[in-house]
């Protein structure tokens, strides 16, 4: 990615990704653009070069943020309406952590409310449009993020997966996604969707952008215990030599061009000498089911705290607390959210519990375990990201079941925490882009992100 | 009909960490303005996660051990849901599947011991001001360490409840793990109550009264209940199973929300936290911190201090450590200055947050066992060590700057005696003395007190006295 130094300055870097920015606007990528603070953090790091101080790894980067992580800069609003008006006091560890490096936030980007979605149609803020296709989706939730990188706007921009909320947007658009393993970057200042699968990853045009990020938003973090050790500038890269691919996928259910740019991206491994192996992994055919159980119960939960106590929005029918709490609730979530929010405290409900939550549990136990077993037969597993390129605005927007159809090759990662990385794979004949996803072992972020080079 | 009253009570006991159980607030609100300790954690911003308090996981064991219980090597949060604005998150971490504190028991000073079902970790709830027309909320209590401790249906009196309450509240502050401060809710009892005729192998069934913050409050709630109950049973009516609540004032409890009307609280684990996974040595550790207990001091102290003082004395964790580090000699004359001087006098509250020395109180002890101290003076000094104006003085410099050491030289004594009988206005008691009239000896004892200043040994006094007057006989 271009860094700025004393020939290209942080403010030409800038300046170039806001006007571009706005140039694209139609395509409603962001919910909102920070001209005026973007060039003034710009002209302190060219200030810094020009005095010889040493600058960050990502000095003057422009990038863009998805507007579920929290910065004292612009409104935090997830696309949520029950968001509204709400400024955070504190910075989420990833954006501490990018800006110390240099990078500079140009704008928020636009996300389903609160992540719920695989088009970014449920957004407050109204959908994202697709970078290569205006009349088809963005992919979501990250679909903001994911066309502002596909339309080279900026170098990167960050995203959360909770069920592929990185990893479909990137496929839609025919750039980089990554979800890394759970727990490898810090969870803290981003608005939680499920605090068991949620994980922090970025938007890029290459693997070595990705590496650099990771290499720099990774690590424990002691706001956040569910963060790992820091590993992953310690892995050593593995030397792969047996690429697993999933029997199940191949079957009518997912789009043919897809499954044939697998089958040429198998074709150039072989050719590369890489030994192809079939792998049967019956239980992740419950992993929609269990994602669908444990992720609402999540969301449900930590949905709990949007109530117009003590900031965001609050309905003007609040005249007693049953009111306060039910319509602003009610005015501030969009129907997805609300469905979220019903199956969850269904499969919460006593009686209910074991039935659903604690079963589905078990499945992602069987589902953790159904990876350890193919890893300790591949190296790594290439997979389609979704069942089909990107679709048409509205197409699914009334069906939820095939809207949740989409996450069914994503969502199992999630469940066992282990690293994925959407990877471009060509276009269909319509010249929509085509997305795979390589999935590795947990820990296996950095040597997985290296093997993507292979594949290019 | 007679009725047999069973009660299990649970109490919240607020841990006395420095900071808050999942963020690093001030955790004593104490004098504060409302929302004054208050992290964005505990206020529930978006993207917030806890932070787990170590000292309150510290804290915890030392109470478990307190009450004699198992420690669990693994234990873990889970979410509590409900809506209220006194709960920012819109749940309550507490330990609903794996609780940190396994069973115990709690041995009462009867000897009666209650058993604990456990006792686990969870955060406070905020607090609401309701006015008119508006309600007013200060979250500075919101995860404020609590431990639940739920005991087994053991109990089966109001004297017994009253008793498990107020020793429950010794062993958390001997434990050091709250400060117990009763009037500000450091310490809450939710009380079961539910009766079943005598010999009936059934329980009957019963009703929760919430939030009593005195043990006094426990023992009535607990008697109204059973007298309440004892009396739809008698007509042939139902209990019903609710939650009630208790008003002091009229001394009676009310139906508040019956068990159709229960809330349904969602529990779920808490994926916000890694479960707390203890070692076997880590526990030993913590638990080789606690101190006596009061079940220790009332073996230790047995036949030495009196019963019903040593159970006065076992309010004051303070005193009780100090009687322990006095020379053994002096516990039980220690013991009843502490019970009848210093607890009798108006500033005890503030004279037990800084106690005198070990030494200072040996010495005391010991001049008044040399009767250079009258019991009188004794007391008196005692107190001035506890003065903040002449505090770390020392009994004996005390008790010479306040001419109060006794004169027990009985030859200067003698001089003294010979003085007063040589005077005028005493022949007459002599005389009546030699008559056998003894209680005129009192009225001599006082003439040489007073020419002594007051520093004469009345005791040895008398002796010297009764001696001269007998020999001139």
């Amino acid at each position: 990615m271009k860094i700025a130094n004393s020939k290209v300055t942080a403010e030409r870097l800038v300046r170039d990704a806001l006007d571009k920015a706005k140039h694209f606007s139609d395509y409603n990528i962001f919910t909102f653009l920070d001209e005026e603070g973007a060039i003034k953090k710009a002209r302190e790091i060219d200030e810094k070069i020009k005095r010889g101080e040493k600058v960050g790894r990502l000095a003057g980067v422009p990038y863009a943020l998805k507007d579920n992580f929290l910065s004292p800069r612009g409104e935090t609003t997830a696309s949520a309406h029950i968001l509204e008006g709400f400024t955070s006091p504190v910075t989420a560890t990833a954006v501490e952590k990018l800006e110390a490096e240099g990078a500079i936030m140009i704008g928020r980007t636009n996300l389903d409310a609160f992540a719920h979605g695989s088009s970014t149609e449920n957004s407050y803020f109204g959908p994202t449009l697709n970078s290569h296709d205006k009349k088809r989706v963005a992919g979501g939730s990250s679909g903001g993020s994911a066309v502002a990188v596909a339309l080279d706007i900026v170098e990167f921009a960050t995203g959360t997966d909770t069920g592929g909320s990185i990893r479909q947007p990137a496929s839609f658009n025919g750039i980089y996604g990554l979800k890394p393993t759970y727990g490898c970057v810090s969870r803290y200042g981003v608005v939680a969707m499920a605090s068991s699968t949620d994980c922090i990853g970025f938007f890029t045009k290459s693997p070595d952008d990705m590496d650099l990020l990771m290499s720099i938003a990774s690590g424990q973090d002691p706001k956040d215990l569910t963060t790992l050790p820091d590993y992953y500038n310690d892995s050593k890269v593995k030397k792969a030599k047996k690429i697993g691919v999933v029997k199940d996928f191949d079957n009518e259910s997912v789009d043919k061009e897809i499954r044939e740019a697998l089958k040429k991206k198998c074709e150039l491994l072989k050719s590369k000498g890489y030994e192809i192996v079939e792998l049967e992994m019956p239980a992740l055919k419950y992993a929609l089911a269990a994602y669908y159980i444990i992720v609402p119960a999540e969301v449900a939960s930590n949905l709990s705290r949007y109530d117009g106590v003590r900031y965001g929005f609050r309905s003007e029918k609040s005249e007693d607390l049953e009111n306060l709490y039910a319509n602003t609730r009610d005015e501030g979530f969009m129907s997805e959210n609300k469905r979220r929010i019903m199956i969850g405290n269904f499969v919460l409900s006593s009686g209910f519990y074991d039935a659903y939550f604690l079963k589905a549990a078990k499945a992602r136990t069987l589902i953790v375990k159904e990876y350890e077993k193919a890893f300790s037969k591949v190296d790594y597993i290439l997979t389609p990201v979704s069942p089909n390129p990107a679709f048409l605005l509205g197409e699914k927007v009334n069906d939820p079941i095939a809207m949740y159809l989409e996450d069914m090759m994503s969502v199992s990662l999630n469940l066992a925490g282990v690293p994925g990385l959407a990877i471009p794979a060509g276009e269909n004949k319509n010249g929509l882009p085509l997305g795979l996803q390589l999935v590795g072992p947990r820990r296996s972020d950095k040597s997985l992100i290296e093997f993507s080079k292979e594949l290019i | 009909m007679k009725y047999i009253p069973t009660i299990g009570i649970e109490c919240h006991v607020q841990l006395s960490t420095k900071t808050k159980l999942f963020s690093e607030v001030d955790n004593d609100a104490r004098g504060k303005e409302p929302n004054a300790c208050v992290s964005p954690v505990d206020f529930a911003l978006p993207g917030m996660l806890p932070r787990l308090n170590g000292e309150a996981v510290r804290l915890a064991i030392l109470a478990g051990k307190a009450m004699n219980c198992a420690i669990n090597p693994s234990s873990r949060f889970d979410r509590k849901h409900y809506f209220y604005p006194d709960s920012p998150k819109g749940y309550q971490i507490t330990q609903f599947y794996h609780p940190i504190i396994g069973e115990g028991y709690v041995e009462l000073p009867s000897g009666t011991k209650i058993r604990i079902e456990h006792a686990h970790l969870e955060g406070d709830a905020g607090k609401l001001t309701h006015f008119g027309s508006y309600s007013l909320v200060d979250l500075n209590r919101v995860d404020t360490p609590l431990i639940e401790i739920v005991s087994m249906p053991d109990i089966h009196s109001a004297k017994d409840a009253h008793d498990y309450c107020k020793e429950l509240w010794r062993l958390m502050r001997f434990a050091g793990v709250s400060y117990g401060d009763l009037y500000n809710g450091n310490m809450r009892f939710d009380v079961n109550v539910s009766i079943a005729p005598e010999g009936a192998d059934k329980l009957g069934t019963r009703a929760e009264v919430k939030n009593l913050n005195s043990f006094r409050s426990v023992e009535r709630a607990v008697e109204y209940e059973v007298k309440r109950q004892s009396k739809l049973l008698d007509k042939g009516e139902k209990v019903v199973q609710e939650t009630r609540g208790w008003n002091d004032a009229s001394g009676e409890t009310t139906g508040q929300r019956s068990k159709e009307e229960a809330k349904d609280y969602r529990y779920m684990p808490e994926p916000d936290l890694p479960p707390i996974n203890l070692t076997a040595e880590s526990i030993e550790n913590e638990a080789s911190k606690l101190p006596l207990m009061p079940a220790d001091y009332r073996k230790k102290f047995s036949g030495v201090v009196a019963d019903d003082i040593l159970e006065v004395l076992l309010d004051y964790p303070e005193l009780m450590n100090k009687l322990q580090e006095i020379d053994s000699k002096y516990v039980k004359a220690m013991s009843n200055l502490f019970a009848s001087v210093l607890l009798a006098e108006e500033k005890s509250a503030e004279y037990l947050n800084d106690l005198p020395s070990v030494g200072d109180l040996n010495e005391l002890a010991e001049m008044n066992e040399k009767k250079e101290l009258s019991s009188t003076a004794t007391k008196e000094v005692f107190l001035k060590l506890f003065d903040p104006q002449m505090k770390g003085r020392g009994a004996k410099v005390i008790a010479k700057e306040l001419g109060l050491i006794q004169e027990n030289d009985l030859g200067a004594l003698e001089k003294i005696v010979d003085i007063v009988l040589a005077k005028p206005e005493t022949q007459k008691a002599q005389e009546d003395f030699k008559n056998g009239e003894e209680k005129v000896i009192g009225f001599l004892v006082g003439q040489v007190m007073k020419e002594s200043k007051g520093k004469a040994n009345p005791s040895a006094v008398q002796e010297i006295l009764k001696k001269k007057l007998k020999v001139d006989k």
